[in-house]
């Protein structure tokens, strides 16, 4: 299943990235100076114990958090030296988000939550795109139902086909399966690996689920706030098996 | 429980104090009222209390005697100087002295202008030196002489401070005499009582011989005796001494039931402002439940998590009922506190504006224990009735459904709100109807209780009409505004009974300002309209407070060159047929020159004895041309019989007119209220105006005017009292932003994970704002609508009502309704201010990941 990257492009990458939370005393450091780069039209996976630091990388990758020293790239844009308004523009055109729960604005149908990001910059709606997308997550019978009208699965597709309706450089996963059922879960994941590979849409995934990061091109393991491994090509039980040995590395510390 | 409850008081001082503010400013409005008023009669209690002698003798008038009519002018019956020696010659009594007293007697400052607070009275007496019931003088000589004969006057000290004269100077007065300007050397400065304070007034004091020349003909006669009880006597064994020798027109009291009828007459005509700020209060409070009962529903849905998990750990449902009535009840007392204080500052501020009218008020505030528990009960009450409805829907949550994120309100409670809002509406519109329209007693009380009912029926209402509404006033938000205009229509759509309390606070406010502007405009607009169809005279002379004027002005507004005719309308108050009745006396024929008058039965040829009256009372009252009815004046009581009945016209307003003769013949004062000026055929109006001018230009009392300037000038008086009751509804309206706020406030913090996701997704913090903002103007807007719609309701009924009693013309004044609207969008704006920049602030990530 080795798929050969079809860009050597890098979609993002971070330098000596550190974030430290708290002051003196109770200082607690959430990444000790990580490097890795996100190559474009990859699926990549995040993993790793509860408080390694996952979920700050991906914070910091995506302008949702500031850190503390090193630089954060999207495409060739440098996050650190942003304000608001132009961290607010670059999310908006460069990046998408799935996240764990909660991706849908409830007063809005979930066409209207697709074509939000387009919406908001006041871009136009690529219609060829738009059907593929919809077509791709099989929600068309779908777009005029609010979200409460939609199950869990159903909500985590719209939330995927928003992410990817306006084609951003990178979409960050937080943990997008985490609050469904394995059927559901099976679907979102089956969608966002054909993303990469028929779109070639680049993904980064927080997940400390191993099958779905079997799902991934490349696992990234943290721990402690240190990519302390990668895989390439995994399966769940190779993540598995690395995971067990963290976890007894952790108990041991 | 309780433990519990105040910490998470405590741990939310901001939503306290913004719910809790409503509380105070009713509160502030409540205590304010009472606390003046109580300064008003510890005021005037001061200045009476004690003022008078022993005994009082005085003529015997019908009815009440009541200060603050204008037309009440007193009588001319006069006590002749032969009864003072009686009195003064009887075993119980000391000293017997005769007064004199003019209360239109007005001073002139230096620059020609009239002293007295409009509406105050200009008091003119004669010296003398008898004490009051204390044995204190009333009158005390601080500066140079006491006037001693013809041409000499003395001022109080209030009135020759701000006179700009020095003692020696001639002093220029007003007069209802037959010589309307008079003038006097000031020879000296007198104090009254021990403040000095007249409220308003003035007084000028003469030797009793030059007061009788100048405001009793020159007779040696007195209006009045104070009489002193000789050592050992008592007031009331003088007094039935003094009746016993008494002709039948005159009355001898004691000094202290003088002294509390005049007092409690001015604190009666000052009531009515405790009343009107009542009112207000009540209005604020209102409005402030509104403000409360969202608070805290929102408060409750937020914190149902929180008191399900109370509820799985073994609380009862009126434990958690209790809690949330126990954190009702804290910020009530905290509410009712600050409002207390806030009312002294209100008071003292009414205080401070009456001072500066002239009207002041000597001494401290005045806080009675009763003040304060009024307050407290109201204020706490309030709340907790506001908080109670919220507090059983918190006991409800089952433990369970408190995981679930959305708490809807079940179908039923809504046809439940249907079912009640629209009964409550209808009930309330039949009381407004009846109270109207119905010859009831308590129409008032009926009409207050049916507007009430039908703002808690509209509000219950509101979220099924707030539907319809806000698609109009939203929809077209995504057109012009893209998917920040459709986030803002569907989030002031999401939840209708929370979007619909809010606008409900608004639209009470919206409701009265627009009923009143209709009156206002209707009042204008009958004004207007009787002048030009009614009035043929081209010029009107009147004095600006409606105050009686002498005949003399007439006499020399008749010389002026081109005035063909000049017809006088006299005014006075009489008991007919025991009520107490507005009097109005004029010639019918002269008048109908001046302005219409058609008789449908009998004749206008009116002679003494005999009265007109207006057709619709003529029938409510069963009267035919030939009946007779019972008039009382303060010197006559007879019949009077019924010679015509006139066509009702907005002008005359359908009361009973007599003859002018009839009036002197019952010892009213022969004064002027009004001149109607006729020019002659051809005659040049532009120099007859200047004529007139001319001819009244020192008497500053009185002003010519012609139709429009008349017009302006009602239109004016209309308009001030517009304003002012504009000015305090803008405190509802106010109170009305706060819960537009505070639902803003709350809703952003509700959707915060929202407000993250969509800041995640690209939404800038200009956009969010917009967005905030536009939730809000539909909120606002909502409010004005559904306001200027009861409120068109409620001002033609009114107007339709009080149609037959001079209001018929209806007008509605629709520029000025859009302004409310437009500005209710601007209220929406600024409301949404602060609940906007709070959610632009939001740390994006922390936002999102909020549980």
């Amino acid at each position: 299943m080795t798929t050969e990257p079809s860009s050597p492009r890098t979609a993002a990458r971070a330098v000596d990235l550190t974030k430290i939370y708290g002051k003196d005393d109770t200082q607690v450091v959430a990444l000790g100076g990580v490097t890795v780069e996100f190559a474009a039209g990859r699926f990549t996976a995040i993993m790793g114990p509860s408080g390694s630091g996952k979920s700050t990388l991906m914070h910091c990758m995506a302008a949702l958090d500031s850190s503390t020293s090193g630089e954060v790239y999207i495409g060739d844009t440098e996050l650190s030296g942003l304000n608001d308004k132009e961290l607010t523009k670059l999310r908006r055109d460069k990046i998408g988000f799935v996240f764990q729960a909660f991706n849908l604005i409830p007063t809005l149908t979930a066409r209207e939550n697709i074509t939000l990001p387009l919406d908001i910059a006041g871009r136009s709606i690529d219609k060829d795109w738009f059907d593929n997308v919809i077509a791709t997550v099989g929600l068309a019978d779908r777009l005029s139902h609010k979200p409460n009208q939609l199950s869990g699965g159903q909500q985590q597709r719209v939330a995927c086909a928003r992410a990817l309706v306006s084609k951003p450089e990178i979409i960050f996963a937080d943990e997008p399966t985490g609050n469904l059922d394995s059927r559901s879960g099976t679907e979102v994941l089956s969608f966002l690996r054909r993303s990469v590979r028929e779109f070639d849409q680049t993904i980064v995934m927080v997940t400390h689920d191993p099958s779905a990061a079997a799902y991934s091109d490349r696992v990234l393991f943290l721990a402690d706030g240190q990519i302390v491994d990668e895989m390439t090509d995994p399966t769940a039980e190779k993540v598995l098996e690395r995971m067990k040995g963290f976890d007894s590395v952790g108990q041991q510390a | 429980m309780i433990r519990a409850t105040l910490k998470s008081l405590a741990a939310r001082k901001l939503r306290l104090a913004m719910s809790a503010f409503a509380i105070v400013l009713g509160v502030a409005f409540v205590a304010g009222s009472y606390v003046f008023t109580d300064t008003i009669d510890r005021t005037f209690d001061d200045i009476f209390g004690g003022l008078s002698s022993d005994v009082v003798v005085r003529p015997d008038l019908p009815g009440e005697t009541d200060l603050f009519t204008g037309f009440a002018t007193g009588t001319t019956t006069t006590i002749p100087a032969g009864l003072v020696d009686d009195v003064s010659a009887l075993p119980g009594v000391e000293r017997a002295d005769g007064e004199i007293e003019d209360q239109s007697f007005f001073v002139l400052d230096t620059d020609g202008d009239v002293m007295t607070t409009q509406g105050a009275p200009g008091i003119a007496v004669n010296w003398h030196d008898g004490p009051n019931a204390e044995g204190d003088p009333v009158l005390q000589l601080v500066d140079g002489e006491l006037p001693a004969g013809p041409g000499q006057v003395a001022l109080d000290d209030r009135t020759f401070e701000n006179s700009g004269y020095q003692i020696g100077d001639e002093v220029q007065f007003v007069s209802t005499g037959d010589e309307p300007r008079v003038s006097a050397e000031l020879v000296g400065v007198v104090q009254f009582g021990e403040s000095g304070s007249l409220a308003g007034a003035s007084l000028s004091v003469f030797e009793t011989r030059y007061a009788q020349e100048l405001f009793l003909g020159g007779d040696d006669a007195f209006n009045r005796i104070s009489v002193t009880a000789s050592e050992g006597s008592s007031a009331e064994q003088v007094r039935d001494e003094i009746s016993a020798i008494l002709p039948g027109d005159f009355e001898a009291l004691t000094g202290a039931d003088v002294d509390e009828e005049t007092a409690s007459a001015i604190e009666e005509g000052l009531g009515f402002f405790n009343t009107f700020l009542l009112v207000f209060a009540a209005i604020a409070l209102f409005v402030g439940v509104f403000l409360i009962l969202n608070t805290f529903s929102i408060l409750v849905a937020q914190r149902s998590q929180e008191m399900a998990l109370y509820r799985a750990l073994g609380a009862g449902r009126r434990q958690v009922t209790r809690s949330v009535l126990l954190e009702a009840f804290v910020v009530g007392v905290v509410g009712s506190t600050l409002g207390l204080l806030l009312g002294l500052g209100v008071a003292q501020l009414l205080k401070t504006v009456f001072g500066a009218f002239g009207l002041e008020l000597a001494g401290g505030l005045v806080l009675q224990p009763r003040t304060v528990v009024i307050s407290y009960v109201v204020g706490i009450v309030v709340t907790m009735i506001a908080a109670y409805v919220p507090a059983r829907r918190a006991s409800k949550v089952p433990p369970i459904a408190a995981m679930r994120d959305d708490i809807v309100s079940t179908e039923s409670s809504r046809r439940v709100h249907l079912y009640v809002g629209g009964a409550l509406t209808l009930a309330g519109a039949a009381a407004m109807a009846v109270g109207l329209f119905a010859d009831v007693s308590d129409a008032a009380l009926l009409v207050g209780a049916g507007i009430f009912a039908v703002f808690i029926g509209v509000a219950l209402l509101a979220p099924v009409l707030a539907v319809p509404v806000l698609r109009v006033v939203a929809g077209w938000y995504p057109k012009a505004f893209g998917t920040v205009g459709r986030l803002a229509r569907e989030n002031a759509l999401r939840n209708p009974r929370r979007t619909a309390a809010t606008a409900s606070a608004l639209m009470i406010g919206m409701a009265l300002v627009t009923a009143i502007s209709i009156v206002g405009a209707s009042a204008n607009a009958t004004v207007d309209k009787a002048l030009d169809d009614g009035v043929r005279a081209q010029f009107v002379v009147s004095n600006a407070v409606g105050q009686p004027f002498s005949p003399a002005i007439a006499e020399q507004v008749s010389q002026v060159d081109g005035v063909d005719d000049v017809v006088s309308v006299r005014m006075s108050g009489g008991l007919v047929d025991g009520d107490q009745t507005f009097l109005q006396a004029f010639d019918p024929v002269a008048y109908s020159q001046a302005a219409d008058l058609e008789m449908v039965e009998g004749t206008d040829e009116l002679g003494p004895g005999q009265f007109l009256i207006g057709e619709d009372q003529a029938e409510s009252k069963g009267l035919s041309v030939g009946d007779t009815v019972r008039l009382q004046l303060p010197g006559s009581d007879g019949e009077i019989e019924l010679a015509g009945i006139y066509a009702q016209t907005p002008l005359l307003g359908g009361g009973v007119v007599v003859s002018q003769q009839t009036l002197e013949d019952g010892a009213v004062p022969p004064l002027d209220s009004m001149l109607y000026v006729i020019a002659s055929d051809g005659a040049d109006l532009a120099a007859v105006h200047e004529g007139l001018n001319t001819a009244t230009a020192d008497l500053p009392t009185v002003t010519v005017q012609d139709q429009d300037e008349y017009k302006q000038q009602s239109r004016d008086q209309v308009n001030q009292l517009l304003f002012l009751v504009y000015a305090l509804l803008g405190l509802a309206v106010l109170i009305a932003v706060l819960g537009i706020v505070n639902t803003l406030a709350l809703s952003v913090m509700e959707r915060t994970r929202e407000v993250g996701l969509l800041r995640a997704v690209g939404l800038s913090r200009r956009q969010l704002r917009r967005t905030i903002r536009l939730e809000s103007i539909a909120i606002a807007v909502l409010g004005a609508v559904l306001g200027v719609a009861l409120g068109l309701l409620f001002g033609v009924s009114l107007q339709r009502a009080i149609a037959d009693d001079g209001l018929d013309q209806l007008a509605i004044p629709g520029g000025q309704l859009i302004v409310f609207v437009v500005l209710a969008a601007v209220i929406g704006v600024l409301a949404a201010v602060w609940p906007a920049r709070r959610a632009a602030k939001l740390d994006v990530l922390r936002a999102i990941t909020t549980e």
